[in-house]
């Protein structure tokens, strides 16, 4: 067992490109779910609409006819935010007016179909199909400031880059959530959660709210998305990148972190991703060192660890601690409806 | 469809039904335990002169090993079968030349010339390929029939596996208000402990055993997860949270236990097929529909009669008028959740004897479940079982290609691998319409 090298790997992951891009999602889970109290369960789906419309204008490509060069880097944010704010609407009209759970099978649904409708092989010239879309982060990567070419604390010249970026977002993004949460619409968004009935009966519009919460939060799944397949370098429509696994991670860093804490999905991503490369590493070095014999656990099953240990965390911290390490349990929207 | 109506077919049809059933009470031997691999394929087509199942002699199949290179080759036989021997387990894909069919036939899905088939030890499976009499210029409206009937057979035996799947998702949230996304995973724990049992022993009793450890599973979520839970006053909304919780658990632990594979049961895999007008079927088809329908009447007769069953429909009304007309709330739930495991757990083996058993099946699955118990009505106990059978038409009639005169996509149809987008549309489609579903009541939706 190397210690110092889990011990290296751990803090590393726990800054890197994964606890970078989880903070940026969980901070729209946080507007969605914590604020707002939406259970949205597809998270993975805006990611996925962030992630191809940023891939698909860049990397350039053909499909019914129509053909298209590689565009420029804005095209593609642009895309992928439109994207995510339309997937929004269409999963915030039919259940927004209904029970909160209705909300749930409806997002969890759709983020697997948005999955399987990019996987098609029909649509190879556009999304690649299986295989996803590679190499359309040339330009990205050329516009990096020279300043970056040795890298950074030991992280790759290319994986600084987009940490850089990545983590001055995260910053962006808790100034701007703290406006919004401190603004008569965050009280809103808040009164909606705890009861909405009464925030309808003074005059606010609880659906409108609910649904532009829905779609705002979106776009920050979206540009976690898109920073996933920038620090990445290619989009897959594999299970472990879109989907529904994907979605319990940010959830159960949110949670982790504390709901409706501004600084809570930051926190909350950063140990969780530490959490999980520590588990990760220590089993893969007890594998190599032979401590766990093969027969028991072998390589292929450590990365099945992490999902087993997601799905255990996520029910453990329900039971026993529903408003995370640092939340407040008035905060907590649970049983709002 | 004339054909279809004529004396002689419908006598035929009726003479191959009785005698499907014969050999289906006479249990269907079991497969001969033989030490090497290999596919049984099968490709008949009806001749249109004399409306017979001709073989289609001389056709050339191939058959590719996971990496594409060809391990064997041979032709259809006089008797309309051909044996590829596999080199090993593994999977594999039978790949038919379709130009080296007889003249004038094709292939009865268009494109739909190759077959993965996945092998085990000793296993020699079957496969058939779906073959027509063309019938020239303008015999698109036939083949949209044809294509009509089958895929309609299919979908109503996919929608009787979801209905077996979906009852106790719907009879959970009915008596305890869960939102159980953890139940997809019942289905697959009685698929794969049916398969790991079908190892050492005919797949009847392997399912027998499969069906009750999946009850077993179901109690011990009420009792070890849920009751507490509940005595302890934990929201719903947390619980839902708990549920996928332990649906991620369980379906990477099963992972764990049983591989990533696809894999299919040792029993039933090598069956001829049976011509029956324009469908073609094997045994195990009825077999898996007689099943599904017979307990499925049997849940209805006992949700409707039975004592436990009226007590379980007046608690899934209300709970408290319930327990204070005397009814152990927690017995009835506990029956729920036997009953509602067991049921999954057996829809999962026909699931997997339809198709195949994988680790994350049930969670494909839930989907279409959440879709057919939101259609019938959330929380009802008859809901599902129409929510499902439409939903399991649906999706596979969505696949079907229109005929050539349809305006605007004719000659198209939506690809397979697509077709559970239907199933989405109809869960935001009854949602904007009627959100409580065909059979529930306005003031569950809240």
């Amino acid at each position: 067992m190397d210690w110092g090298q889990i011990f290296t790997f751990t803090a590393e992951s726990a800054f890197g490109t994964q606890a970078m891009y989880f903070a940026i999602a969980a901070i729209g889970l946080n507007i969605h779910f914590g604020y707002t109290g939406l259970l949205n369960f597809g998270h993975a789906g805006f990611m996925t609409c962030g992630a191809y419309g940023l891939a698909i204008p860049l990397a350039g490509g053909e499909i019914w006819g129509f053909e298209w060069g590689q565009q420029a880097m804005w095209k593609g944010v642009l895309i992928g935010l439109i994207a995510a704010g339309i997937f929004g609407l269409l999963l915030g009209i039919p259940t927004l007016r209904l029970r909160a759970d209705y909300l749930a099978i409806v997002t969890i649904a759709s983020a697997e179909i948005l999955r399987i409708v990019v996987r098609a092989t029909s649509l190879r010239g556009l999304t690649g199909g299986s295989n996803g879309i590679n190499g359309f982060t040339t330009s990205f990567q050329n516009a990096r400031p020279s300043f970056l070419d040795d890298g950074f604390l030991g992280y790759s010249s290319r994986q600084s880059w987009v940490l850089m970026l990545g983590w001055i977002f995260v910053l962006f993004a808790v100034g701007f959530t703290y406006l919004l949460i401190h603004s008569p619409w965050g009280r809103v968004v808040k009164a909606v959660r705890e009861d909405e009935d009464a925030a309808r009966a003074l005059g606010k519009n609880a659906y409108s709210v609910k649904m532009q919460s829905l779609v705002l939060g979106g776009l920050f799944g979206a540009i976690g998305g898109m920073f996933f397949v920038l620090a990445q370098g290619s989009v897959q429509p594999t299970p472990q990148d879109f989907g529904t696994p994907k979605t319990f991670f940010i959830w159960v860093a949110v949670i982790l972190g504390g709901t409706a804490r501004l600084w809570g999905p930051v926190i909350g991503s950063i140990m969780f991703s530490g959490l999980l490369a520590f588990t990760d590493t220590s089993l893969r070095e007890a594998v190599r060192a032979d401590y766990i014999p093969d027969s028991i656990l072998d390589g292929v099953q450590v990365g099945q660890m992490r999902f087993i240990l997601l799905g255990l965390g996520l029910m453990l911290l329900m039971v026993f601690r529903p408003q995370g390490i640092f939340g407040d349990k008035r905060e907590l929207a649970l049983d709002a409806r | 469809m004339t054909r279809l109506l004529t004396t002689t077919t419908t006598v035929r049809a009726l003479a191959s039904v009785a005698v499907l059933f014969f050999v289906l009470l006479g249990l269907v031997p079991a497969a001969s335990a033989q030490a090497e691999e290999g596919v049984n394929i099968n490709a008949n087509f009806i001749d249109e002169t004399t409306d017979e199942r001709t073989p289609a002699t001389g056709t050339v199949l191939v058959l590719l090993d996971a990496d594409g290179a060809e391990v064997a080759s041979t032709e259809i036989g006089d008797d309309g079968r051909a044996f590829l021997a596999a080199p090993g387990p593994g999977t594999y894909i039978v790949q038919l030349d379709e130009g080296t069919l007889p003249e004038g036939v094709r292939l009865r899905n268009e494109g739909a010339n190759e077959l993965e088939i996945t092998l085990q030890a000793g296993q020699i499976r079957g496969g058939i390929f779906a073959l027509e009499q063309g019938e020239g210029s303008g015999g698109g409206g036939s083949r949209f029939l044809s294509d009509l009937v089958s895929l309609s057979f299919s979908g109503l035996k996919f929608g009787l596996i979801i209905a077996m799947c979906s009852i106790g998702l719907s009879l959970i949230f009915g008596t305890t208000g869960l939102t159980n996304f953890a139940h997809g995973e019942l289905v697959t724990v009685g698929a794969l402990t049916t398969l790991f049992f079908n190892q050492s022993m005919h797949l009847v009793l392997a399912a027998i055993i499969g069906v009750a450890v999946t009850a077993a599973f179901g109690l011990m979520n009420e009792r070890t997860i849920w009751r507490p839970l509940r005595d302890r006053g934990t929201g719903l909304i947390a619980m839902l949270v708990i549920s996928i919780g332990l649906s991620i658990l369980v379906r990477y632990v099963l992972l764990y236990l049983a591989g990533g594979n696809r894999r299919a049961y040792n029993d039933f895999g090598n069956q001829s097929p049976i011509d029956f007008g324009p469908l073609t079927f094997v045994q195990r088809d009825i077999f898996i529909m007689v099943i599904a329908l017979i307990s499925l009447v049997l849940v209805a007769f006992a949700v409707t009669y039975t004592r436990t069953g009226k007590a379980m429909r007046a608690v899934a009304d209300n709970v408290d008028l319930a327990e204070s007309s005397g009814i152990d709330v927690q017995r009835v739930i506990q029956t729920v959740w036997i009953g509602g495991a067991g049921l999954a757990g057996l829809g999962g083996v026909l699931f997997g004897l339809d198709q195949t058993s994988k680790w994350d099946m049930g969670f494909e699955l839930l989907l279409l479940m959440f879709a057919a118990v939101t259609l019938g009505g959330l929380g009802t106990a008859y809901g599902p079982l129409i929510g499902s059978v439409l939903v399991g038409l649906l999706v596979n009639l969505s696949t079907i290609t229109f005929p050539e005169w349809f305006p605007g996509i004719g000659g198209t149809g939506l690809p397979t691998e697509l077709k559970n987008i239907g199933a989405l549309f109809v869960l935001v489609g009854i949602l904007l319409i009627r959100p409580q579903g065909i059979l529930g009541r306005a003031d569950r939706i809240g």
